[in-house]
């Protein structure tokens, strides 16, 4: 149902929502030896639930881990840069896909009130 | 009583946040005894460093950091020859606790950005989150 209402923009909204938290834990481990850092392919994820697979399985199907511009002795592979532009990529994209929606949302109200 | 519940974003930068403050107070401590002298080696203060680990949450996917131990740096206090000092031993030595400040002041730096750049984090995502929840 909310599928056909929303058509591909609740799943991007989901996706992206993951991708979020994901680059939060990778801007919350920026001092832990050894972490490496990981990020979702959106693309690859938002195609995997096109195809019909529910978001988590889209989602972590679709985890990569980061390749650093330069690795750091320590193994930690977050550079602070990249993620700081991957969130501001991924707040943004959030905020188009929630604009899409709401203006689904208001054709839909639009409709049922016949005004 | 149902199991732990699954890490959020916001559990995420909050246990960071948290890490980063034990980094600071841990940085802190070591600049309030930089300095500071005994009376024999093995008393000599050692500087703290809190020493963080992945902590990866099954359930959402989502890895946060936490604080594995705060461990004493092996540094060897400074011996300095000072008959006149009032902590001197036998053979008039006292021994100063081997604290960089530069060191210490970096640690604090880095950790208080860390921490900014979580609040920051926080903040974005707080904002994301009310827009999705006024929605009409």
């Amino acid at each position: 149902m909310a599928n056909s209402l929303f058509g591909i923009h609740g799943a991007a909204l989901e996706l992206r929502s993951q991708r979020l938290g994901l680059i939060t834990s990778n801007i919350a481990n920026a001092g832990t030896p050894g972490y490496k850092a990981r990020d979702i392919d959106f693309g690859a994820a938002l195609r995997a639930s096109v195809k019909g697979q529910g978001i988590d399985a889209a989602a972590s199907g679709a985890i990569r881990y980061r390749v650093p511009v330069m690795p750091s002795l320590d193994g930690n592979t977050v550079e602070m840069a990249t993620e700081q532009t991957a969130f501001a990529e991924t707040a943004v994209g959030y905020q188009a896909t929630l604009s899409f929606i709401r203006g689904r949302v208001e054709t839909i109200t639009r409709a049922l009130k016949g005004d | 009583m149902a199991g732990p519940v699954p890490l959020t974003l916001f559990g995420v930068a909050q246990r960071g946040m948290s890490a980063q403050l034990v980094r600071m107070n841990a940085a802190s401590s070591n600049l309030a005894n930089a300095g500071s002298v005994a009376s024999s080696e093995d008393a000599a203060y050692r500087p703290v460093r809190a020493v963080f680990a992945e902590d990866y949450d099954r359930a959402s996917g989502l890895s946060t950091v936490r604080v594995s131990s705060v461990t004493r740096e092996t540094a060897a206090p400074v011996k300095e020859h000072n008959p006149g000092h009032p902590l001197a031993d036998a053979n008039g030595d006292i021994w100063i606790a081997p604290v960089d400040e530069n060191a210490e002041m970096t640690e604090m730096l880095d950790a208080s950005r860390q921490y900014q750049n979580l609040v920051e984090a926080l903040s974005t995502a707080k904002q994301l989150m009310l827009d999705t929840m006024r929605m009409k």
